[in-house]
């Protein structure tokens, strides 16, 4: 066990139990706040294993825009702050941690079979500063990039063409 | 440097709680954060095998999936949105009128 492998597993415990208060909160506005805690973790995950530049990304994005976008849906809705009234259905529940944790039992095993805990090669390096992931980005990767791009302005045209109120013929 | 296989462990457990989270939760906005799980746990697979390997690819994969998720949640609360004014309610069970 190296440092770094104590920090990962300090961080991916806080992160996975922020994760299950996420999905079990019953305050819609906690969950959000959950999500926060469980992003950044991940984010810091990212950061412990050399991504430093997806790392960042990803703390900017995640937890600076999409939860602060969610925060929003929940106002815009007024989603029933406080108790959420519409989680009353114990055999949901109970089918979805039926699933849940044979998808995690199988996921597992074949991993560690194929991945064993002794046998997998570590990185030695650090792989992807921003320098090494812009040049892969804007070299190899351009065309893909442009496509992306294009697809966030259909979506942002597509939300404002959604959400906006219908006032008479347009 | 950290064992690929704790990396792959604490996404899949990720990926199950967001499995759980879709499943059991029929608050509209709360499964579209279920989804977000989901979705960064397949991020810490490919920063994962990126690390692993040796190949920055991943990385760009990861940012892509950021980029799409970024779109998918801005979409998704629009329409949450819509049918919270069309309908008054954000349950999942009842937004069914494309189901028969």
């Amino acid at each position: 066990m190296t440092a770094q492998e104590y920090a990962f597993l300090v961080v991916a415990v806080i992160g996975g139990l922020a994760a299950v208060a996420v999905v079990t909160a019953r305050n819609v506005v906690h969950a959000a706040l959950y999500l926060v805690v469980a992003l950044a973790c991940i984010g810091v995950t990212f950061l412990l294993v050399g991504a430093e530049f997806v790392g960042w990304t990803q703390i900017l994005i995640y937890v600076g825009a999409i939860v602060i976008l969610f925060l929003f849906g929940l106002m815009l809705t007024k989603a029933p702050i406080g108790r959420d009234t519409l989680d009353h259905l114990p055999q949901n529940r109970i089918v979805g941690g039926v699933v849940s944790v044979l998808v995690f039992l199988g996921l597992a095993g074949l991993m560690l079979r194929v991945w064993p805990m002794d046998s997998t090669p570590a990185s030695q390096q650090v792989l992807g500063s921003t320098a090494v992931v812009g040049e892969s980005l804007f070299r190899d990767y351009v065309l893909p990039f442009e496509v992306v791009s294009f697809l966030l302005l259909a979506a942002l045209i597509g939300a404002i063409v959604l959400a906006r109120k219908d006032e008479g013929p347009a | 440097m950290i064992r690929l296989p704790l990396i792959l462990l604490f996404s899949t457990f990720l990926f199950s709680v967001g499995i759980y989270g879709v499943l059991a939760r029929r608050n509209a906005v709360m499964v579209l954060m279920a989804i977000e799980l989901m979705l960064n746990a397949v991020n810490l697979n490919l920063i994962g095998f990126s690390a692993a390997l040796q190949d920055v690819s991943g990385q760009i994969f990861a940012l892509f999936v950021i980029a799409v998720a970024a779109a998918e949640v801005g979409i998704g609360l629009a329409i949450v949105i819509l049918l919270f004014r069309n309908r008054a309610s954000i349950n999942v069970d009842e937004a069914d009128l494309l189901k028969w």
